[in-house]
């Protein structure tokens, strides 16, 4: 009955004067050594803890970040947030893998929540790969950190020669796949190229052990499909513009039998046309398409 | 022997007179309410979590139980009076000190088994219909043999701290034994420092203090390997062997001491 009443009267403390937003993102120990001697026996415990808050702000804040308006699709922050874009991702990953310097998937998706571009991830290529690194000390023989070493470099460096390194690598690692090698000599042979990237993506999909990467995989792959197609309808476009004079939208190619209809992408959501280019619309849960370096093996600076 | 398995028994029947069980029901709602929710936070990691969560949970629980029952055992005898009717029965000292120690073990097996079967039904709840490539994901199998491994060395551990327990209750009050336990509990945790401590001091004299201190104080970092088993590394058998005679000897001395130190106590 009491207790009852504590609850009404706290519900309406609430309403006249609301509670201030939870700063869950503060770190106040960021030192894993002092946290690793504080916490004892309790290591491991205190690990997950710190991977659930990892993993709580990261989707917290990418929440909030969305909501503030980043607009999705925005490959670089803007450069109000853009230098504490999840500050303390970091920090709440390396205390994780400092308390328990085995937790596999803290390295393995910590190092994706780090590296992919904004706003789904913190963009930093160079923590994601020092967080590996991190782990290979570890493990020196866990294949599976040099392979996401190599992605990192493929994917969000556009440095296919090192890619192409780290892939080796894993692939000397005894017991390590087979495709590891010829992922490395594609890499370095076609490194950038479409095809390569969908070879990998499918590999990374055939042989993807946890459900969040296996998803991943599959949208990537949407992604790419997805660009074959609004590169085929781009030529019908221009070929369009350039025959007839006009600028070019749905409703005339459907007209002019070009197409059968307006276009939608592997989600169902139709694809814009703006200004002759023909893009994945930004509602689209494949937005943003992956960047295409423009020429094989330039580094990302 | 009969008079401490008699002893031993009265104390069993007393923890549970005592409802010192209910505590397995805590444990089992923590446990399960931790499977529902870890699902839902922790990207795919539910069964190390669980299985972190779960040794953590028993190691901590047993180690209150130990604390808190062992410093009671002979003080609350001292405090009730019932002591006098005790050492007047024809039993020695020492067997009384046997027989409270065994006791508790007993009630701390008992204890360690419930949970070690709540952890296992959560875990097998939680692994079932799981597919096979998620499975191959994993470190070790969610209903992985070796749990028990850490589970042996953990109620190991605990045993030395019942007679660590036990050792300080027979000369001090409850408070300072339960003091002096837990203080011991954490400095056996961290004897590894003590160990390398010429690497911090310059002192020699200092580091051959702390080098003694290492090996006198009891170590208990070696019975812990909950995280080498959710990650399935292996554990050899010689290893636990080891530590088990570690604690075997060490608990021997500690009781010897206690007996010792109890047989001298005037009562008067």
């Amino acid at each position: 009955m009491l207790l009852a009443a504590a609850v009404q009267v706290q519900a309406a403390r609430e309403r006249v004067y609301p509670p201030g937003e939870t700063t869950e993102d503060t770190v106040y120990i960021r030192s894993g050594s002092a946290l690793r001697r504080l916490t004892g026996a309790y290591n491991a415990l205190f690990a997950d803890v710190y991977w659930i808050r990892a993993v709580q702000y990261y989707g917290g804040l990418k929440l909030q970040l969305d909501a503030k308006g980043a607009q999705p699709g925005m490959l670089e922050p803007p450069a109000s947030i853009a230098a504490d874009a999840f500050p303390a991702l970091y920090p709440l990953l390396d205390i994780t893998t400092t308390l328990d310097p085995r937790f596999n998937i803290a390295y393995r998706f910590g190092s994706v929540f780090l590296a992919e571009a904004y706003p789904r991830g913190a963009n930093r290529p160079d923590l994601a790969i020092a967080l590996l690194e991190k782990g290979l000390r570890e493990r020196p023989d866990k294949w599976q950190y040099l392979q996401d070493i190599g992605f990192v470099y493929y994917w969000f460096r556009h440095d296919y020669k090192s890619a192409s390194h780290w892939f080796q690598k894993a692939a000397d690692v005894p017991g390590a796949p087979w495709f590891l090698r010829s992922l490395a000599a594609t890499t370095l042979e076609q490194g950038g190229d479409r095809q390569a990237s969908k070879a990998m993506w499918t590999t990374i999909l055939q042989t993807a052990e946890v459900d969040w990467v296996r998803k991943d995989a599959e949208r990537r792959l949407l992604q790419l499909q997805a660009l074959d197609v609004i590169d085929a309808l781009q030529r019908v476009v221009t070929d369009y513009s350039q025959r007839t004079g006009a600028r070019a939208d749905w409703p005339a190619l459907v007209g002019a039998g070009l197409l059968r209809g307006v276009p939608l992408d592997p989600t169902g959501v139709p694809y814009t046309l703006s200004d002759g280019r023909v893009e994945l619309s930004r509602s689209s849960s494949l937005w943003p398409p992956p960047e295409e370096p423009s020429a094989k093996g330039s580094p990302r600076p | 022997m009969r008079a401490t398995a008699a002893i031993a028994v009265s104390v069993f029947r007393e923890s549970v007179r005592d409802k010192v069980f209910y505590n397995l029901v805590l444990f089992s709602l923590l446990m399960m309410a931790s499977s529902f929710l870890i699902g839902q936070l922790t990207a795919g990691q539910d069964v190390k979590i669980i299985k972190d969560l779960g040794l953590a949970a028993t190691s901590m629980f047993g180690l209150f139980l130990s604390v808190f029952i062992g410093i009671g055992l002979v003080s609350k005898e001292v405090e009730r009076r019932s002591i006098y009717s005790l050492i007047a029965k024809p039993i020695t000292r020492a067997q009384l000190v046997l027989g409270k120690y065994c006791g508790l073990a007993l009630t701390l097996a008992a204890n360690m088994a419930v949970m070690a079967v709540a952890l296992y039904a959560v875990l097998a709840y939680l692994a079932w219909g799981v597919p096979e490539s998620t499975r191959a994901a994993w470190d070790a199998p969610a209903l992985d043999p070796a749990l028990m491994k850490a589970m042996v060395l953990i109620f190991a551990e605990l045993m030395l701290v019942i007679a660590l327990a036990l050792f300080f209750s027979t000369f001090s009050s409850p408070m300072l034994s339960a003091a002096l336990t837990f203080g011991l509990y954490v400095v056996g945790h961290f004897s590894g420092d003590l160990r390398n401590f010429q690497q911090v001091v310059d002192s020699p004299v200092a580091a051959a203090f702390a080098r003694g201190l290492y090996w006198v104080l009891p170590n208990l970092a070696q019975f812990d390997v909950k995280s080498d088993v959710v990650h399935g590394v292996s554990v050899p058998i010689g290893y636990m062997a080891l530590t088990g005679v570690y604690a075997a000897t060490y608990i021997a001395m500690l009781l010897a001491i206690a007996s010792l130190v109890f047989s001298r106590r005037d009562f008067k």
